[in-house]
């Protein structure tokens, strides 16, 4: 699968540039099983790329980046697993180290909020979309955050309030903010539509 | 521009070059408090010109006491430097503005390394209080030519992460071992000559350093140079600069109505355009780019000098 192509959106909304090469620099990647083909794609644009890269998988097995062989592979089952994983690769690594993301929004978002909560600029993280592009959303009455949201409003998983998905995007948190869609017209809400790319 | 009239309150020579001048509020109030690293501008009256340096504030920035600087005597400049260690002495007067800051820490940073060269360890004596104050993890990296020449170790605190590189004694600073390893999320703060701030840019760029994370201030006082002419579009008239006079200096001495607020070619605020040049711009500014310096189309008058035949200001 292609990297993703996304409309043009407000400033707030994250736009991945894809992965380039920045040479065979200490590396953190993480992706999913969408992304594991982008870093497979990195490998073999440049394959120095890899030798001083830890990977982190997440939810899927070492098989889905072929034969590329990073100095160091990570397999995590889904993102909790991966967090004090990834959260002890930010906090041991070095000024220099390059970050590299692939896969979902909702993986992206959630890992470059921990890098950047590392003290990683996130214009510096190397960023590329691949398979689902459901969302991950905070309800901004009660925080709670919502995976996997893929439709236009959504109910909230904490509080159960109906929510219009927007582009804006807190950096910070790594989630696109929801807001209650019918907070003035109690009851009164738009016809749900898929999430669109 | 609001300006203060203190009081010079103590004058202390720090080493043969540099001296330390304090200035409070006459009535005993307490003045604006500031940040780390900030600067104030002094006046210094002379003749039918006033003019003015910028100089970094080395006190602690939550202290409204009182203001400290310490200013470097330059035997060769515009005569800035000299006028304060000849002419200013305690219980005097003087007008200066309030604190500005063209260099803070910033506070997302999980580390900050900064690194003064010579009278550049000056906007980091008061960022250090700041980062104790907050207890930011810092290492500091203090480089002079000689142990006498080294005015800021009399204000330095003896300290672990505080260390003092003098070439003359062979503990040259070792930018490589100095910037290699640092953890993920530190920043780095240079204040010195252009030779160690590009020294560590490069430095920093060949580590992979993202540029968000490097951080430099060279503001020094406008230098002298041959005099020269310049015309003022709207009026026609011509003003001249004199050799220790800088073109901002001259063109406030002549009336003519132009912003300012560094006066040391770092903030951008007196970019003036030129719509016309005959002759090279001598740029000696931190703020425009290598292709707007080349184009010749903008100046800063702050610093810049010109040589040539016309240059006319669109003011």
């Amino acid at each position: 699968m292609p990297k993703t192509e996304f409309s043009p959106s407000i400033d707030s909304r994250p736009t991945y540039s894809g992965l380039v090469s920045q040479g065979a620099a200490p590396a953190i990647m993480v992706a999913d099983e969408a992304g594991a083909q982008a870093l497979t794609d990195l490998a073999a644009s440049d394959a120095s790329v890899m030798d001083h890269a830890h990977v982190v998988l997440v939810g899927c097995g070492a098989a889905a980046l072929g034969d590329v062989k990073p100095v160091a592979l990570h397999e995590a089952p889904d993102f909790d697993a991966a967090t004090p994983l990834v959260t002890q690769l930010l906090n041991t690594a070095r000024m220099g180290t390059q970050i590299y993301l692939a896969g979902s929004e909702g993986l992206i978002g959630h890992v470059s909020a921990l890098a950047f909560a590392a003290g990683m600029p996130v214009d510096e993280i190397q960023m590329e979309h691949r398979g689902s592009i459901a969302r991950r959303m905070q309800c901004v009455h009660c925080k709670g955050i919502t995976e996997d949201v893929t439709t236009d409003p959504f109910t909230c998983a904490h509080c159960g309030l109906t929510l219009f998905v927007r582009d804006h995007f807190s950096r910070r948190l790594g989630v696109f903010q929801g807001v209650c869609v019918d907070a003035e017209t109690p009851g009164v809400v738009p016809e749900t539509v898929e999430i669109q790319a | 521009m609001k300006k203060l009239t203190l009081k010079v309150t103590a004058v202390e020579h720090l080493s043969p070059l540099v001296k330390r001048f304090r200035f409070e509020d006459p009535t005993g109030a307490s003045l604006p408090v500031f940040s780390g690293g900030a600067h104030l501008t002094v006046e210094m009256p002379e003749g039918d010109t006033i003019r003015r340096n910028s100089y970094s504030l080395i006190s602690d920035p939550y202290d409204g006491s009182g203001y400290e600087i310490a200013v470097r005597r330059e035997d060769k400049g515009r005569g800035g430097s000299l006028y304060m260690h000849t002419k200013v002495s305690e219980g005097d007067d003087i007008t200066v503005s309030l604190p500005s800051n063209l260099f803070q820490l910033d506070l997302r940073a999980k580390k900050h390394v900064l690194i003064g060269g010579g009278i550049g360890i000056t906007p980091f004596l008061s960022q250090l209080r700041q980062l104790d104050m907050e207890q930011k993890p810092y290492e500091l990296h203090y480089a002079a030519r000689s142990r006498e020449e080294a005015a800021g170790i009399k204000l330095l605190p003896q300290a672990a992460h505080i260390h003092v590189h003098i070439s003359e004694e062979g503990s040259r600073m070792d930018l490589g071992a100095i910037l290699d390893g640092q953890p993920l999320g530190t920043h780095v703060y240079t204040c010195g000559p252009d030779g160690l701030i590009t020294a560590v840019a490069d430095q920093t760029a060949r580590l992979g350093w993202p540029k968000a994370a490097v951080h430099s201030e060279a503001f020094t006082a406008p230098p002298p140079g041959e005099p020269f002419d310049v015309v003022v579009k709207s009026s026609g008239k011509t003003v001249h600069v004199k050799a220790d006079q800088s073109l901002l200096e001259a063109l406030e001495a002549a009336k003519v109505d132009i912003d300012y607020s560094c006066r040391g070619g770092g903030c951008g605020r007196c970019q003036t355009k030129v719509t016309a040049c005959d002759g090279r711009i001598l740029h000696n500014d931190h703020w425009l780019s290598e292709d707007e310096r080349a184009a010749q189309k903008d100046i800063m008058p702050c610093m810049s000098r010109f040589k040539g035949t016309r240059l006319e200001l669109d003011l």
